[in-house]
């Protein structure tokens, strides 16, 4: 069984393709990081991956606003067959392949209408905005996993900690319509919780106040996943904040990460 | 001139959408200025010159510019709301960077599907603050010029609102003037001084001299004319010995020979140059006994962009720490982005170039937040300072991915005037590129020079000494500049990719003097250069040559390229969207040659332009001054003094801060600023992987206490050397010992701040006593250096750190920073600072003496005192090396150095860090209860052991470890001296008061 190939995205600002391929790479897939160029020109074709992924970053410096300028070369530009790359992307989920937003690819996910995709319009449904407290923050938050999720990147988890960067993860829904759908279909997957695991809008443990507490979503067939928090920078327990303290409580606590059970589950669906 | 009229699309949050900016604005403007504003509306603007149909545009404005969940979008119809009685348009002035227009040029680019003309810019963004208030003309200024813009870069206006207007920063330029002669010979020295000043070449008289002496010479003056030019200099050729014997490039002072006497000892003699005698000597003394040993791991030291150790085989370690004060003063945030930018782009041109940058480090010294004091003309409130400072230190790191894992902020009053911005960058590269060696710098004649990056425009010349009166409402505005991440970013994705390819042969960053500095520094390699500037790419017609040649246009590179494989690197900088410009080649004919088409417009002597600049002499005395230490009030009530320092501006809580920092981006860091189970923790040292592989590492830390430095220089240098490795051993380190295995190094660079130390007169009467001091500390450097094995690999110098306006001169304390890197075995065995379990017991390692001299608490009292912290060398050494031993042992559980406010402080920050308590007994030394709690003597740390290994750490440690007492599970902070207690609060108390220190609304610096 050949292991499942990963597409990572990089270019005009995107930072985080290293560690996210590293997560793919250490969850037992391959990770081919390519410049959004090479796919513009045709020299790597989304067809030869399973797995195409939008790191976290700074696209375009988020100047208009998170995602927004990538999101417009996403729709705009176009590859060498005519189409764009918006286009190719809705192929590859069309045709069964997996889509991964993190951060930024999640803002750029949403704001070129693939997320959350509640009627299969392709409509930007949702947005993300500035967070309450109007400033960027890096902090570990605790997310709940939908029971019962439809996207295979999270089935079978529960509560997972997970740090976030960002200064415009707020949700923002464009309407009650479009509230209705995402919670009868379970789109949102993710939720900013509390100690106990209640979703919660308290500051800090909500970092941005986002509507439904949300802090991830899938799209109805579940192949689209897009999320604030940072799997991939949780892929050792070296990265958690309080681990000196884990591994005394734990001595024989694991050296992995609990990000990279988001992986190695698609890894064990696809395999 | 005739213009396009523009077309204008306004972006209206939406009703009902939270308008989170305008709320900030709000709550500042009252927080700040006490200025009411009722409700504020943030409106975006983007003023376009390229003519689209209407339909297009606005699809344009609709689907590539506005989120539809978030805007209503006005094209070409100004915005009216009544709601809105005044407002405040804060556009930028031509020429002043602006990323957002670039950026919606990029989209609008994408959206039609074509390339735009690239010369000049076709977008532009702005923003409109409405205000509900009807706010009259004073108290819009006072918000558009001290909140919402900076008058340097931005072009404010304001009045009550009728409807939204705009403004369009065209550059519009004269022809520029040819290149000119400037006569010098027979000039008498008054002209030459004049000369120097009118056209602010910032050279003295003697050096002014030396250049009209030089083309005075009969031999230069042939050769001269076979080239067609003239006996008097060019201007391009003053302007480019102007840059290259500054100050900044040629570190005049730190290389002068200096008279030295010591007035307490009488002693006298003379140095030659601080710089080879101490900071070159003391590692030059390292190397050898690393060669020595077998193991040197010092691969490039001083002689590059950045210094260069080896991690092992395959890679090596690059680190490099800058300051950037003078821009910072002006534009905070312009300053400090530009800054860690241009200090990024330090360990990207080291070399072949193209390392990877690991992280960021950023030590920022400010005037008190709560100055409240008048300010002088063009002096920027403290405050503002700091939050321009931390906002672009913010974007400058976030938005490159690059990790910012460890800094500090300094208060003091002296840097209100200029404050000081540090950034550090570590990066690391592989030892060799196609069997090359990554750190080397080889270039041969033929080779081509290549720029890549940005545009250039009229930015940086002769920095903020341009007057401002010459301007006009067209002219660039050029003394501020703002780096790009974006630009920066595409450029070193490319860099690094061309870079692995094998297709550079080697390059260097373009920061200060630009082309005149990259290209000059590269030349002397292979004996000579031959620049095209003609093909130049400008951001707008009308620069003089000479004005291309020194612009600091920033996010530029200068790359070197052999002939074959120029079209390879052309065809990749393509698919990188990277402008890249062939200007010239390398020659072996000793000139540095200038060209504007077939004009030559600068011909240099290479040996003159590098070597001729006359050597600078200076005096430099030191005498002690005459202090004593102050009688504290014998009934002091230490529960009170512990919760008024955890407040102070010194030692409190950076959390605020520390979050607007990404400090985790590319996954590897594993000791954060601030850890444990509230996130809240500080930490002594960062820890780094440096990659997914392994757990090979390394730990960063600063060490920097200006304040020392008023009682004795020398201490305080010494004392941030030590407090900079007992960080890294703190955290788990270990010094240099080629017995613990191959290639453990340590890099160090260090930073001096001064202010003006040149003897004056009338202008600078304690010159002297300003450079005996800078000596002191140069000397400590060494000492300490030397006997530690820490090298210097790299590092700065910033010589006139004076802020002066109407008659006042704020001076900024001498100042050094010891900025650390040191290789780390298995971050796995890291330690933190915080307390793990209740139990555990508390240990003090190291020794405490009276040595209140300086401390946070005498500053309480407003007090400066004499018996300032001395580092005793030996005793230190023995100590690290054994907490190195416990730490590989595994005994400790934390560990946190003792440092400002001393071990009250250090028990508060270990207990609150882990929402446990303490229980101690104080006790040794015969000392008294203040002095045991708040004395800061050097090399000591809090530890933390588990019961069943406390005789073993004691074993280990001998004498130098006291058992204090135990880690509580009920969170109080208990000690007591001799039974009888001191210390009795909650914790969280104490965290409050640390949490609340920057918070403070009142009360000023003591």
């Amino acid at each position: 069984m050949n292991p499942p190939r990963a597409l990572v995205l990089t270019g005009f600002g995107i930072n985080c393709e290293e560690e996210l391929a590293a997560a793919w790479r250490l969850a037992g897939a391959n990770a081919r990081i390519a410049h959004l160029n090479e796919v513009f020109l045709g020299r790597v074709l989304l067809d030869d991956f399973q797995v195409v992924n939008l790191p976290g970053g700074f696209s375009f410096g988020d100047d208009l606003g998170s995602g927004k300028a990538l999101a417009n070369k996403l729709r705009y530009k176009r590859l060498p067959d005519g189409r764009s790359l918006l286009q190719a992307l809705r192929r590859h989920r069309d045709r069964g392949g997996y889509l991964l937003g993190i951060c930024n690819g999640f803002q750029v996910l949403v704001k070129l209408g693939l997320l959350p995709d509640s009627q299969g319009l392709g409509e930007q449904e949702v947005t993300l905005t500035t967070n309450r407290s109007g400033r960027f923050e890096d902090r570990w938050v605790r997310c709940r996993v939908e029971p019962g999720t439809g996207t295979p990147f999270l089935r079978g988890q529960d509560l997972i900690e997970l740090p976030v960067r960002h200064g415009e993860g707020r949700l923002l829904l464009r309407d009650d319509g479009v509230r209705q759908r995402i919670l009868q279909g379970g789109l949102c997957c993710l939720r900013y919780c509390d100690a106990q695991g209640a979703p919660t809008c308290q500051y800090p443990l909500d970092p941005n106040g986002s509507d439904l507490h949300c802090a991830g979503l899938c799209d109805p067939s579940g192949r689209v996943l897009g999320m604030m928090p940072h799997p991939e920078a949780f892929l050792s327990l070296y990265n958690h904040p309080n681990w000196p303290a884990l591994k005394r409580r734990d001595p024989g606590i694991s050296e992995d990460g609990q990000g990279l059970t988001v992986f190695r589950s698609l890894v064990a669906e696809l395999s | 001139m005739i213009r396009p009229q523009p077309s204008v699309v306004q972006l209206v949050p939406k009703a009902g959408v939270p308008d989170v900016q305008g709320r900030r604005v709000c709550e500042q403007a009252l927080r700040y200025l006490g200025i009411r504003t009722g409700l504020v509306r943030c409106v975006r603007i983007y003023v376009l010159l390229e003519a689209l149909p209407p339909q297009q545009l606005a699809e344009f404005a609709q689907l590539a510019l506005a989120d539809e969940l978030l805007h209503e979008v006005h094209v070409d119809t100004p915005y009216q709301d009544e709601a809105f009685r005044s407002y405040v348009l804060v556009a930028r002035h031509p020429g002043v960077t602006d990323d957002e227009g670039l950026t919606a040029q990029r989209t609008l680019a994408d959206f039609l599907g074509r390339e735009l003309e690239r010369s000049g810019q076709r977008v532009f963004s702005q923003t409109a603050y409405l205000f509900e208030r009807d706010l009259d003309s004073e108290q819009l200024r006072r918000l558009a010029e001290e909140l919402l813009g900076n008058s340097l870069i931005n072009r404010c206006e304001w009045g009550p609102f009728q409807q939204l207007g705009h403004y369009l920063p065209a550059v519009a330029l004269p022809a520029a003037p040819p290149t000119a002669f400037v006569a010098l010979e027979n000039l008498p020295d008054a002209e030459l001084r004049l000369l120097s000043q009118r056209r602010t070449l910032s050279l003295n008289l003697e050096e002014m001299r030396a250049i009209r002496d030089h083309f005075g010479d009969a031999g230069l003056q042939r050769q001269r004319r076979r080239r067609g030019l003239g006996r008097h200099p060019t201007d391009c050729e003053l302007e480019v010995l102007g840059q290259t014997w500054s100050e900044h490039c040629k570190h005049k002072e730190f290389n002068a020979l200096i008279r030295y006497r010591d007035l307490d000892t009488g002693q006298e003699g003379e140095i030659d140059s601080l710089f080879h005698t101490f900071i070159r000597g003391s590692t030059e003394r390292i190397a050898q006994d690393l060669e020595r040993s077998g193991d040197n791991w010092l691969v490039k030291v001083f002689s590059d962009n950045a210094g260069v150790v080896r991690i092992d085989d395959e890679r090596v370690f690059v680190w490099k720490v800058e300051t950037h004060n003078t821009p910072s003063a002006l534009d905070p945030y312009g300053g400090a982005i530009t800054g860690i930018l241009g200090n990024n782009r330090d360990p990207l041109g080291t070399g072949v170039g193209g390392g990877r940058l690991l992280f960021n480090t950023n030590v920022l010294c400010f005037g008190s937040p709560f100055h409240d004091e008048p300010l002088v003309g063009g002096q920027l409130h403290p405050q503002r300072i700091f939050d321009g400072v931390r906002h672009g230190i913010e974007d400058g790191g976030n938005k490159s991915g690059v990790p910012t894992v460890n800094g500090a902020i300094v208060f003091d009053r002296r840097y209100a005037g200029k404050p000081l911005v540090y950034c550090g960058t570590g990066a690391v590269m592989p030892s060799a590129y196609k069997g090359r060696p990554s750190w080397d710098k080889p270039i041969d004649p033929g080779d081509r020079i290549l720029m890549a990056g940005g545009r250039v425009g009229k930015d940086g010349i002769h920095g903020a000494t341009f007057s401002s009166t010459d301007l006009d409402e067209n002219s660039p505005r050029t003394a501020v500049q703002i780096g790009s991440p974006i630009t920066q970013k595409l450029l070193s994705d490319f860099l690094e990719r061309a870079c692995v390819a094998g297709l550079i042969k080697c390059c260097t960053d373009n920061g200060a003097g630009g082309l005149s500095s990259s290209v000059g520094e590269l030349a002397p390699i292979s004996g000579g250069a031959i620049v095209q500037l003609a093909h130049v790419p400008l951001k707008y017609p009308g620069l003089a040559p000479w004005e291309v040649f020194v612009s600091e246009a920033q996010e530029r590179m200068t790359l070197v390229v052999e002939p074959a494989q120029r079209q390879a690197v052309f065809e990749l900088a393509r698919d990188f969207e990277v402008e890249l410009t062939d200007i010239g080649q390398f020659t072996d004919q000793g000139w540095l040659e200038v060209r504007w088409d077939d004009e030559t417009v600068a011909l240099l002597d290479l040996d003159f332009l590098h070597n001729g600049v006359p050597r600078k002499r200076m005096e430099a005395e030191w005498r002690a001054p005459q202090l004593e230490d102050p009688e504290l009030p014998g009934d002091a009530d230490c529960g009170q003094l512990l919760l008024r320092l955890l407040g102070s501006l010194d030692i409190c809580s950076r959390e605020a801060v520390i979050r607007q920092y990404d400090h985790e981006v590319k996954g590897k860091t594993v000791l954060k600023p601030l850890m444990g189970p509230g996130g809240c923790a500080p930490q002594d040292a960062a820890v780094l992987r440096l990659d997914f592989r392994s757990y090979d590492g390394v730990a960063v830390s600063n060490g920097i206490i200006p304040r020392y430095g008023d009682i004795d220089p020398y201490w305080m240098s010494a004392g941030a050397f030590d407090e900079a490795i007992r960080q890294i051993i703190a955290v788990g380190g270990a010094l240099p010992d080629p017995a613990r295995g191959p290639n453990r190094f340590w890099t160090v660079n260090d930073n001096f701040c001064l202010p003006d130390s040149a003897w004056h007169p009338e202008h600078n009467p304690d010159g002297r006593l300003k450079l005996g001091k800078l000596v002191r500390m140069a000397q400590a450097l060494y000492d300490m250096a030397t006997f530690f094995g820490v090298p210097m690999t790299s590092g700065k110098d910033s010589m006139k750190n004076d802020f002066r306006a109407d008659g006042v001169k704020i001076s900024v304390p001498p100042t050094i920073l010891y900025s650390m890197v040191a290789r780390f075995d298995d971050v796995r065995r890291a330690v933190s600072s915080e307390f793990k379990a209740p139990g555990d017991h508390i240990c003090l390692l190291g020794r405490t003496w009276p040595e209140l001299g300086g401390s946070q608490l005498y500053r309480l009292f407003g007090q400066l005192g004499a018996s300032v912290p001395r580092v005793r060398k030996e005793q230190a050494r023995d100590l690290y090396q054994r907490v190195s031993q416990a730490t590989e042992q595994g005994l400790l559980e934390s560990c946190h150095d003792l440092s400002d406010g001393g071990l009250g402080v250090a028990l508060a920050e270990s207990c609150f860090g882990a929402q446990l308590g303490c229980h101690v007994e104080l006790r040794g030394w015969g000392l008294d209860a203040l002095t045991l709690l708040f004395s800061e003597s050097h090399s000591r740390f809090l530890a933390s052991v588990r019961p069943q290994r406390l005789e073993a750490l004691q074993e280990l440690l001998g004498e130098a470890c006291r058992p204090l007492g135990r880690v509580t599970e009920e969170p109080r902070l208990r000690a007591a001296l001799r039974g009888e207690p001191l210390l009795d609060l909650p914790v969280a108390a104490l965290q409050q008061a640390w949490a609340d220190g920057l918070r403070r609304q009142s009360g000023g610096e003591p």
